[in-house]
């Protein structure tokens, strides 16, 4: 009968009495658990689809919605520019850009965004390809691995696009030409993973053919391998939703392209890193709010383990006294006392940290379209760790005064009142 | 074995007790007679190391416990004193075995679950092993209390009105089993008590 052992005894023995501060515990570390789980796997998404993007060019608008539209796939675009404008910035031989990819946003399959690029889109995020190939002509498409998995697409499977980023039966192109699966990617935990990638003119196919159902021909088909030929900055006469720009060096120059381009065209430019850490700083607020109150929570419950132990002493004072006779030292009690109060602590931390797992898992479900990444409930963070000692700690110094009290217990008169 | 000298004990503010001098030889069984308020709680503790007397020594197995440092104290009594109450008290959260168990370990002793056995199966209280403390009857507390005093094969037993809450039936029954137990350990026994109908059981009495 070792002292932990005899510890979760008592504590199991008067399950009523602890309950209290066991939910209250793993509400408060739950919570902060919660918290850190989320803002973990958030910015490390956030991080990881950098992808050492310098530079987002599109239309005038929010540029944290922009940010948030052409790399993380998050919120509606904030309009279309016309090639024409953006010209400069596709054509090769720019001075100071390394990659520019054109982005077409707008259409979607089953919730899963369908994006008109380039294939040099892959490098940009070091994604690979799984099986099958890069698309070869229009209405091809590349699918993301979690896409591909949810969607239960498979090499030479085809299907029509939706209109708009949410799935709507309403919406759907059910006129236009199908879409066909060629390549499947290789999970890279980044934004690709979730998109259904193709080449940028099968965007304006699909809508093209609608507009020009009753008037024209479908003669178009025949130019499909024209239209793959042709650089993409000679289609004036089209528009795209943004540009992914990467500069050769960060230079003075470069730095300088971003003010140029919000000053002196009718496009906007936008640094990921500056509108990230804006939204980092927005979203804290709100965090900091929720830590605090997990905190406070924490600390109640830490003052309700020091209430229901100190209670219990009274329930156990004769309890303790025969401790001593049969040969216990103080010592020996107020180690006991204080074991209680940390293996709640403990029990708590895990019921807590347990909770807030499980939690993540079912939200990060429902976060999964919304955020298009998905999250996990099975991934631990270093947080946790000091969590554990934070709840340790917690449990100690709520034990200590009862702790003593037990401990400073006057055998004699104890028994005698027994 | 057990032994007292010129023993005097004061609560703060109250007279002082003297206790006369007592030496019980190993294995002698005695009663201490007296009426509430004469002190015999006082001795008892006095005698098992639970209070530490203003002048005079107690003397248990040679060993003068009155000057033991706290710690030791709390061991010595644990090994070589068995202590029973006029009500058993129990670790509520623990079972019958598992409390003798304690017993055991407090004391710095291996847990032998054998001797448990064995002891419980002479008080008759083998199906009891696994019961919860409370759902005993008093008499069976009783008997799981001698139990207790006993598992570490002490060379003292004290008991404090062991039969002072039980009706005649079981309190004769408690009386017989605390001789023959600490017979079969070859302990001192002491008892103290006002219950009258234990005067003519034990030769050995002293009055307070």
């Amino acid at each position: 009968m070792s002292l932990l052992g005899l510890s979760l005894r008592n504590i199991l023995h008067k399950p009523l009495r602890t309950t209290l501060s066991l939910i209250l515990f793993a509400l408060g570390v739950g919570l902060i658990a919660l918290l850190f789980l989320i803002n973990s796997q958030l910015q490390e998404k956030f991080d990881k689809n950098l992808a050492s993007i310098d530079l987002v060019i599109g239309a005038k608008g929010s540029p944290l919605q922009l940010i948030l539209n052409s790399m993380y796939h998050i919120d509606a675009p904030t309009g279309n520019i016309p090639i024409q404008e953006a010209q400069a910035f596709l054509r090769p031989g720019h001075p100071l850009i390394e990659t520019a990819i054109p982005l077409s946003i707008g259409d979607s399959y089953r919730a899963h965004r369908i994006v008109g690029t380039q294939p040099e889109i892959l490098e940009l995020y070091e994604a690979r390809l799984a099986e099958g190939k890069m698309w070869e002509s229009p209405m091809e498409v590349v699918v993301g691995a979690a896409a591909a998995a949810n969607l239960d697409l498979k090499l030479g499977d085809t299907f029509n696009s939706s209109h708009g980023l949410i799935q709507d039966d309403d919406l759907i192109h059910s006129d236009a030409p199908l879409f066909k699966v060629t390549g499947i990617l290789e999970p890279s935990g980044a934004v690709l993973d979730q998109l259904i990638l193709t080449a940028t003119p099968s965007v304006w196919l699909v809508h093209d053919h609608e507009e020009a159902d009753e008037d024209h021909d479908h003669a178009a088909e025949t130019d499909l391998a024209a239209m793959m030929q042709k650089p993409l900055h000679e289609f004036t006469d089209q528009s795209i939703t943004s540009i992914l720009i990467r500069f050769k060096g960060r230079n003075f120059q470069a730095l300088n392209m971003q003010r140029n381009i919000n000053e002196n065209t009718n496009l906007q430019a936008a640094t990921p890193a500056i509108e990230i850490n804006r939204l980092y700083a927005m979203l804290g607020v709100g965090a900091d709010a929720l830590r605090t109150l997990a905190m406070v929570i924490v600390l109640v419950s830490g003052l309700s383990i020091f209430i229901s132990l100190y209670a219990s002493l009274k329930d156990r004072k004769y309890e303790l006294a025969l401790m001593r006779v049969m040969g216990a030292s103080p010592a020996k009690i107020i180690a006991l006392i204080l074991t209680e109060g940390i293996l709640m602590a403990v029990l708590g931390y895990l019921l807590g940290t347990g909770l807030s797992h499980l939690s993540m898992e079912v939200l990060g479900s429902r976060m999964k379209d919304a955020y298009q990444y998905s999250f996990t409930g099975f991934a631990w963070v270093q947080e946790e760790a000091w969590l554990l000692a934070g709840a340790i700690a917690i449990g100690f110094v709520a034990a200590i005064i009862p702790a003593i009290q037990a401990g400073k217990t006057d055998i004699s008169t104890t028994l005698s009142e027994g | 074995m057990l032994e007292t000298t010129s023993l005097r004990y004061a609560y703060p503010g109250q007279e002082v007790i003297a206790f006369p001098d007592l030496n019980f030889d190993k294995g002698q069984h005695g009663l201490i007679l007296g009426q509430s308020g004469s002190g015999k709680t006082t001795l008892l503790h006095l005698l098992g190391g639970l209070l530490t007397p203003r002048q005079g020594a107690v003397t248990v197995n040679g060993v003068n416990i009155s000057a033991l440092p706290a710690s030791r104290l709390d061991q010595f009594r644990g090994r070589n004193i068995g202590i029973i109450f006029q009500r058993a008290h129990f670790i509520g959260s623990l079972s019958v075995g598992e409390n003798l168990i304690l017993a055991q370990h407090l004391a710095g002793l291996k847990p032998d679950w054998d001797r448990v056995a064995e002891l419980l199966g002479r008080l008759n209280l083998s199906h009891k092993i696994k019961s919860a403390p409370d759902q005993l009857s008093i008499g069976e507390q009783q008997r799981v209390a001698i139990a207790r005093a006993i598992i570490n094969h002490p060379s003292v037993i004290l008991a404090d009105e062991p039969t002072s809450a039980l009706d005649d039936h079981n309190a004769m029954d408690v009386i017989h089993l605390l001789e023959e137990q600490a017979a079969s350990v070859q302990a001192t026994l002491l008892v103290v008590t006002h219950d009258s109908r234990l005067k003519n059981k034990f030769p050995l009495q002293i009055q307070l």
